[in-house]
């Protein structure tokens, strides 16, 4: 695959989160894109039917959700990288074909740029699919991987990152992030080297020529043959936990109240720990980049040592049910929650900061 | 004597050989079997992809000898799409029933052919889910029983049987579509002609190639074999007009 690059290489560009995960998406190799209009995430396809037809690739605006992921699917099963990216309503449309994807072991990328839900919703930023994305979201017993960047740097990489992780372990894998993240604007070094290398793909359906047929199915209905499968996803994915489990940490060892939260939400509370440190408060900071695999164990290992933990994030508690599974009691947990398409600012979470060290006496 | 003995016909090699799991007298068998006759008769059986429906025909790659995905209910030509833009020089076909293509997979079906996608489409239309019970299809005929319209399809309720070549011979972009019927050897032999010629238009690069072909399901017309070919002769081609719609891009009047 020809591998073109912008002029602005050597410099650094300035971009919005959309634009750097696509532009992400084309140096990691992917090719083709199929995607489906929806607010906040519309920078995405209007960047790749510019761009992907200047480097031989694919853009089709499908006629649905459930139309583009099932190009992606058609893509994949060649073994092409393929992508396609949505906001919440139309993930939700999406989850058929991510369960079928990973029933049938086909690596993908789906961007989920967050709006505010249920239903419609709004489009203001929101982090309300944190379940959806790692607890499956379509039907059957899988995973998949959850990457959630806080900067448009890492919108950039972890597409990059994602290709690769998708590829090597044949797993959809989800950029969680928000309308925030999508529509900023920020100043990023993008990527210069080789597309992360492709793996072998002899499963992929390229014409049964000189080799047996290989099929693509996730129907298995032989007695033992789905409880095979469905062990052998589990066995791939302990080795995802065990191997890709990644998070970003901050005065974890030296702090009374941690604070944890991710994608927008850690980048600003980053921020209010530090005028919170500022003031003589020993406050630290966990977040998650993975956020299935979740990391849980350094997690609790924290906790044993903090007195209390915050959680803060975009929604009504979600991450909140792995912190309190990962900690099992051993830290007092608070929550801050913002439901309703309000990004908290740095004094919102320095206040709570302060009342929660109140409470605790920290 | 020896020399006297000629083959003059055998299994196609594109055929797995695999003892087939449908009922007697379904047009599943038949149909694969002429899908096999015409990929060898191509030599496209090493380059072809299909991609199997959800619902009876979902086994299709035990007995298709070329590679094969399966997909989400109606979501068949959307992943024949994904297929064909990645890999534009293999021949890539999508093979669905009634429920599959006219009912879920309605908008896939209708757009897939506006793009006029180089992809062959095989509609197998015996106007029931054969898979799940026989139940009320898009093109069940109306007073027709089903176990979902157990007195007969009402019009006033259910609306009437769509016509999917007609719908799709008011698009611009589709290149050839056929109606064909399963309703005795004629009826085969015209099948086969019109799945030569739709693969052969794929193969030329021409675009968009659609066969609908009326087929018995003996299980739910519960109607033997041979009063299933009847049933598809007299009741089924009233309602379903069996000609050319489209040929060589310009739609047949």
């Amino acid at each position: 695959m020809k591998h073109t690059a912008l002029k602005a290489d050597k410099e650094r560009v300035f971009m919005t989160g959309n634009e750097a995960l696509a532009e992400g998406a084309i140096r990691a190799g992917c090719r083709f894109y199929f995607g489906y209009p929806i607010t906040p995430q519309n920078e995405i396809p209007a960047y790749m039917a510019k761009r992907l037809p200047e480097c031989g690739g694919v853009f089709i605006q499908a006629e649905s959700e459930l139309a583009a992921i099932n190009m992606v699917l058609g893509a994949s099963v060649t073994g092409a990288r393929a992508m396609t990216s949505s906001s919440s309503p139309g993930i939700s449309l999406k989850q058929e074909g991510i369960s079928y994807l990973a029933g049938c072991q086909l690596p993908a990328v789906i961007a989920n740029i967050q709006r505010g839900g249920p239903g419609l919703g709004s489009i203001d930023p929101s982090q309300g699919d944190y379940f959806q994305a790692t607890k499956g979201g379509g039907h059957g017993d899988y995973r998949t991987i959850v990457l959630a960047p806080i900067s448009v740097q890492e919108m950039h990489t972890f597409t990059i990152k994602a290709f690769r992780l998708a590829d090597n372990y044949r797993i959809p894998v989800v950029i969680l992030a928000d309308g925030r993240l999508g529509q900023m604007m920020e100043p990023i070094y993008l990527h210069r080297g080789p597309p992360p290398p492709v793996p072998p793909k002899p499963w992929a359906l390229t014409g049964a020529k000189g080799r047996k047929p290989n099929w693509i199915r996730s129907l298995l209905v032989a007695e033992g043959e789905l409880e095979k499968h469905n062990y052998e996803l589990q066995t791939c994915y302990r080795k995802i936990a065990q191997q890709e489990t990644r998070y970003e940490e901050m005065y974890a060892n030296d702090c009374d109240l941690l604070v944890a939260a991710w994608g927008t939400c850690a980048r600003i509370a980053k921020g209010a720990m530090m005028a919170a440190r500022a003031r003589g408060l020993k406050v630290g900071l966990y977040r998650p980049i993975t956020l299935w695999p979740f990391p849980a164990r350094r997690l609790a290992k924290i906790a044993s040592k903090a007195k209390a933990i915050l959680v803060v994030e975009m929604n009504c508690g979600q991450m909140l049910e792995d912190v309190r599974m990962a900690t099992g009691g051993a830290a007092k947990i608070f929550f801050s929650g913002y439901p309703g398409g309000k990004v908290p600012s740095e004094s919102d979470i320095l206040r709570v900061i302060y009342g929660v060290a109140k409470k605790t006496k920290t | 004597m020896k020399q006297n003995r000629h083959i003059i016909y055998s299994r196609p090699a594109a055929l797995t050989g695999k003892q087939m799991h449908y009922c007697a007298g379904c047009g599943h068998s038949l149909v694969h079997k002429l899908l096999a006759e015409v990929m060898d008769e191509l030599h496209i059986q090493n380059k072809t992809i299909g991609v199997a429906p959800v619902g009876c025909a979902v086994f299709a790659y035990y007995y298709l000898k070329c590679d094969m995905s399966e997909a989400p209910h109606g979501r068949t030509p959307a992943v024949a799409t994904g297929i064909k833009r990645s890999r534009p020089d293999r021949i890539v076909f999508s093979y669905q029933g009634d429920g599959d293509l006219a009912a879920i997979g309605m908008a896939e079906t209708i757009h897939t052919a506006n793009r006029g996608e180089n992809i062959t489409v095989i509609f197998i239309n015996n106007t029931v889910y054969g898979m799940t019970g026989g139940q009320m299809a898009p093109t069940t005929l109306v007073g027709q029983q089903t176990p979902t319209c157990p007195s007969g399809r009402k019009a006033s309720t259910t609306g009437c049987p769509i016509r999917v070549c007609e719908l799709l011979n008011t698009l611009d972009r589709p290149f050839y579509i056929e109606r064909t019927a399963l309703d005795g050897v004629p009826g085969i032999m015209k099948t086969k002609k019109a799945l030569l010629t739709a693969f052969k238009s794929q193969l030329d690069g021409k675009g968009y190639s659609f066969v609908e072909i009326l087929s018995p399901c003996p299980t739910y017309f519960r109607l033997s074999p041979d009063e299933s070919l009847q049933f598809v002769k007299n009741e089924l081609s009233k309602h379903f007009p069996v000609r050319v719609f489209r040929k060589e891009g310009v739609s047949i009047k």
